[in-house]
């Protein structure tokens, strides 16, 4: 009898500890860790999966390499959980670099890095690295997706029958601002240079909804804010946001009948959620960047950088080489798709320039005189939205 | 004292037993999941300085409740007066002119105090003199209260350029609370939770105040006694109740976010519900129990990490542990009952 409660002792001590052994060995014996915070869900067919994937791929191709991860990274999610922590987690099992794939981490990666000198850190997009006391283990990264907003606004305006298109807008910073002031440079230049009509009959309107992506109560339903455009007059709608409601809409809108498309945004995949209704998508690839900062990493050659990669224009839709693609979708009629490849190989050689002189911003002032051209500065640093763009750029 | 104990080994065994049978539902390991909550929430001092920076809200609600409780009140509108806390003390903390980081975060904690304790009275307030049930009213509030940080965060109060909903500009560092040296929880949260509830305590057990609150809520004819009207001991509480949140809302601005965001309630004020019922109304369980909670809400991060499961799964593991605390609560009146 006493034996056997012995024994029982023994094995619920050895219970006990089994429970309470810290868990970093199958992290740690990887070779290189790294850490992936999303600021979405990681199957959101937008942002947060383009990063997700680029990290799967990462792990494929980097060997030896990793990833740890956590999605939702933000307050309404994660009530309580703030960027520092989460990124002590991720360090605590062996992740040698974090990524924070949101403009919204900027506070709180930059207190991880100060908190981590020895862990490297790579923010999506922001521009630390630009300030020479920020942290040297803190690098930005970003795709120059104002081609991407280009071809969509180029692709849209081509396409609309009403001279009506609306800009599902995420909410309101220099990134966004330049991204659709890009959008409307692109439907402009399609609408006056190639279907040659007047600038006057095109109406591009920007309805910003509060956030990257819904947040029932408190930002603007986007999917709500696409009916609307659709209801209005629109028959295209481009979107900003991470996730794919402008095109769900218009895909069962069109199944009613309606004449309509939509442009996602982000993610290579987002056209499957309504292929019908979809005009293409412009797509980050974020594989490059990352292997950049990854090799560096490994090889002790890291530096502060802020990275803003462009297209491969010999071959865009690359995902390996080009860090920003667009794919024609199923509802781009062919001229469109003519089109589009001519002013996909203008932008690419240099011959089309839309951020060139004479341009206004919305209130009318001077952005560009004529034959200036904007410095990457003015254009990443954007005030506000364009002269001929409807919607707010406060 | 017995009948507690086997309350709470009866709660507990069902408590894993829900939450095992969710688990297996989820497909996920079972022992691999708890063992994961357990070390996300105890493994290191950065992880109990963050369940930690959640007990404190969570008490300070939780304590705020048993007042309303006590006055047989249902204050739902806790939420908003966590909000309208931090809003107060954000208000406060935006005053210009004063230099004393200490002078401006003493002013936001009454501010924040005033906050959450005049939302409370509102209210109470629709109770008393509109006839508006304070669950009905409550809700309102909260709404009204979400409405109005939203309007503060992408409108007045939005940082230059941008109106997001990460919030408004980060505090200056020095208007950050400090901390334990080597730890990441404010010192002075954790000494506003502890003062608060011993505070509760002796205001609901040992003061006379405290007996007549606990009387009128059992039976509000009992203010007859006590030549007084039952109105001005629920608004009492449910400003007390609302300062509390109040102050939680000062502790979030101020010690966990460094600003106002949407979501600055971070639901502990609809959590420190379940919380007290769970509790059965005694004090005493309270800080155990926000323990609970808060190394919950903490360690469930290591489910989507560590085996790729849904976080949310943490929520459905907190309702379970409510239903099985209220199915304890209903076997126990039942018995009384026959």
């Amino acid at each position: 009898m006493k034996q056997s409660v012995t024994s029982m002792a023994m094995a619920f001590v050895a219970a006990v500890a089994l429970l309470l052994t810290p868990m970093q060995s199958s992290a740690a014996e990887e070779n290189f860790v790294f850490g992936l915070l999303m600021v979405g869900p990681s199957n959101d067919h937008g942002w947060s999966q383009a990063h997700f994937e680029a990290g799967k791929e990462i792990e494929k191709h980097i060997p030896g390499s990793k990833m740890i991860y956590i999605d939702k990274v933000n307050p309404a999610d994660r009530p309580g959980i703030t960027i520092p922590f989460l990124v002590e987690d991720l360090v605590s099992k062996g992740a040698k670099l974090i990524i924070g794939n949101s403009n919204d981490m900027t506070d709180g990666i930059r207190e991880a890095a100060m908190l981590h000198p020895d862990i490297k850190f790579i923010h999506i997009s922001g521009d630390d690295a630009l300030n020479p006391e920020s942290p040297d283990n803190l690098s930005n990264l970003m795709g120059k997706m104002e081609f991407g907003q280009m071809m969509a606004g180029f692709a849209a305006a081509m396409t609309t029958k009403t001279g009506k298109i609306g800009y599902l807008g995420p909410l309101i910073n220099d990134e966004t601002k330049r991204l659709a002031a890009s959008c409307y440079l692109g439907a402009h230049y399609a609408w006056t240079n190639v279907l040659k009509k007047d600038a006057s009959a095109l109406t591009f309107k920007v309805s910003w909804i509060g956030f990257w992506f819904n947040i029932p109560g408190v930002t603007s339903d986007p999917t709500q804010v696409a009916k609307n455009f659709f209801d209005s007059g629109a028959d295209v709608v481009i979107s900003g946001i991470d996730t794919t409601e402008a095109l769900i809409v218009a895909d069962q809108k069109k199944k009613e009948g309606a004449d309509v498309t939509a442009i996602p945004y982000d993610y290579q995949g987002a056209c499957s959620t309504g292929p019908d209704a979809c005009l293409g998508v412009p797509y980050f690839n974020w594989f490059k960047g990352y292997a950049h900062f990854i090799n560096n990493t490994i090889n002790n050659t890291w530096e502060k950088e802020w990275l803003w990669l462009g297209p491969n224009w010999a071959d865009m839709n690359n995902t390996m080489t080009s860090t920003i693609s667009f794919q024609n979708g199923k509802a781009m009629n062919s001229e469109t798709q003519t089109q589009l490849a001519a002013f996909a190989k203008g932008l690419g050689d240099g011959s089309i320039s839309l951020f060139s002189g004479p341009l206004n911003f919305q209130d009318k002032s001077v952005f560009l005189k004529k034959g200036e051209t904007a410095t990457d500065m003015q254009i990443w640093n954007l005030p506000q939205l364009l002269e001929g763009m409807e919607g707010a750029s406060k | 004292m017995k009948r507690l104990s086997l309350d709470i080994l009866l709660g507990s065994l069902l408590v894993f037993g829900f939450t095992a049978l969710v688990l297996l539902i989820a497909g996920a390991p079972v022992l691999a999941s708890f063992k994961n909550i357990w070390l996300g929430a105890f493994a290191s001092t950065s992880k109990i300085s963050q369940v930690l920076s959640v007990w404190v809200p969570l008490m300070l609600c939780s304590c705020g409740l048993i007042y309303t409780f006590r006055a047989n009140l249902w204050n739902i509108g806790i939420e908003g007066q966590v909000t309208m806390g931090a809003i107060g003390a954000m208000a406060a903390l935006r005053i210009p002119g004063i230099e004393h980081p200490a002078l401006i975060l003493t002013l936001a904690f009454f501010a924040s105090f005033l906050g959450g304790g005049l939302w409370g009275l509102l209210a109470g307030g629709l109770k008393t003199r509109g006839g508006v049930h304070e669950i009905f009213g409550g809700l309102g509030l909260n709404f009204v209260a979400q409405g109005f940080i939203l309007w503060l965060i992408f409108g007045p109060w939005k940082r230059p350029g941008i109106a997001s909903m990460s919030g408004t500009e980060l505090l200056p560092r020095d208007l950050w609370l400090s901390t334990f040296p080597g730890w990441r929880v404010a010192t002075a949260g954790v000494i506003i939770a502890v003062a608060v509830l011993i505070l509760t305590w002796l205001f609901l057990e040992k003061s006379r105040m405290g007996i007549k609150l606990k009387a009128i809520g059992q039976n509000p004819k009992a203010a007859l006694l006590y030549a007084t009207s039952p109105e001005r001991y629920y608004l009492q509480s449910i400003i007390i109740a609302g300062g509390c949140a109040g102050l939680a809302g000062f502790l979030q601005v101020t010690a966990v976010y460094h600003r106002l965001i949407p979501s600055i309630s971070s639901g502990y004020g609809y959590l420190a519900l379940l919380l007290v019922m769970l509790s059965g109304y005694r004090i005493i369980l309270i800080p155990f129990l926000a323990l609970f909670f808060a190394s919950l809400n903490v360690g469930a991060i290591q489910l989507p990490i560590v085996l790729q499961l849904d976080s949310a799964l943490s929520g459905v593991i907190q309702g379970c542990c409510v239903l099985s605390a209220l199915l304890i609560l209903g076997l126990r009146q039942k018995r009384k009952q026959s």
